[in-house]
């Protein structure tokens, strides 16, 4: 749920990256954090369990500057990863705005992207959202395995599996060296700003 | 889910009705947040010196984990929340189905007083943002 604020012109988003547990959501949010300067970032948060997983989640705010007058402020959250945590994972999702879907191209995880999807499908519905309907871009994460002798999945194979049916935009990443992380960042905020300013502030000003 | 659009006139009630009630009482800062963790308003003697951002998601996210408890239980929610420091104490409301109020005030604040604050806050609060 956007916030629009019209006394102090701000605009607030929420962006959520979702996908299979250990699949980076964590990691992209750290690089954008290590990355931007000062005072377009906010604190990053993060409630992790022992052992670098995401417990409930992280949350980073950035401020993306002005559109017509207002100022875009995002706030960036991860949802934690593995099955068990089904719960907090609806309850993240709850308000988003914009939503990244970070895939694992891990062959082993094959089946993991999938589910995690179908549960970002199934979660929303309950919101009363369709994921159709929603800003969205995938993420094909961990490219920088592609070179080494661990087995991935192809990105036609990744296409096939997550993109078959939505057509979003998707872009190749390596969390951890930075490479597609902004590139992934700046195309969903885009996507989330358009949908909330067409969605209520354009009608609302006419 | 609505989306909320705060027009200045709103804002303005909202703080006022908090300024009058929990800020004359004593307490030392009071955020008004909904449950995916914006916030609507932050007023008190130390509202800039907290990180609101933060405390509002995981304010949010503590219901939201409350409410879960609540189910497990048998219960449909918790309307309210309080955790008690050294120096200071926190108390999270609900107003409504959508709004939290959050309070923090200091030992020199009875949590009676606050409890009481609130509940008659919450259906101002109410009023205000539902018309």
């Amino acid at each position: 749920m956007a916030l629009i604020d019209l006394s102090k012109k701000e605009i607030h988003c929420k962006i959520v990256y979702y996908g299979p547990g250990r699949c980076g959501k964590t990691t992209n949010l750290l690089n954008v954090h290590s990355s931007m300067a000062d005072n377009a970032r906010g604190k990053m948060l993060t409630i992790e369990t022992k052992g670098d997983r995401t417990l409930f989640f992280d949350l980073l705010p950035l401020n993306l500057g002005t559109i017509r007058g207002f100022n875009i402020r995002i706030q960036l959250y991860t949802v934690p990863g593995q099955v068990m945590y089904a719960a907090t994972r609806k309850l993240v999702l709850k308000g988003a705005d914009g939503l990244v879907f970070v895939a694992d191209p891990l062959q082993v995880r094959r089946e993991r992207n999938i589910e995690s999807l179908e549960d970002l499908r199934t979660n929303l519905l309950e919101y009363g959202l369709k994921l159709e309907d929603m800003p969205l871009v995938i993420q094909y994460n961990k490219r920088d395995l592609v070179d080494t002798p661990i087995p991935t999945l192809t990105v036609e194979e990744l296409e096939a599996d997550l993109n078959s049916v939505f057509k979003v935009k998707t872009f190749e990443a390596s969390a951890v060296t930075g490479m597609g992380v902004f590139e992934t960042l700046r195309e969903i905020s885009k996507q989330t700003v358009r949908y909330v300013t067409n969605k209520h502030l354009l009608h609302e000003t006419k | 889910m609505q989306d909320f659009i705060l027009t200045a006139e709103i804002l303005e009630k909202a703080r006022n009705a908090i300024e009058s009630s929990l800020i004359q009482a004593g307490v030392r800062t009071a955020l008004l947040i909904d449950g995916a963790g914006n916030i609507l308003s932050n007023c008190g003697r130390d509202a800039d010196d907290i990180d609101a951002i933060s405390l509002a998601a995981l304010a949010a996210a503590n219901l939201g984990a409350t409410s879960q408890i609540a189910k497990l239980i048998g219960e449909e929610d918790f309307s309210l929340l309080f955790h008690k420091g050294k120096n200071g104490n926190i108390h999270f409301g609900r107003i409504g189905d959508e709004l939290i109020l959050i309070t923090i005030f200091g030992e020199d604040v009875s949590l009676g007083l606050v409890r009481c604050r609130v509940t008659d806050l919450s259906e101002t609060l109410l009023q205000i943002f539902e018309g």
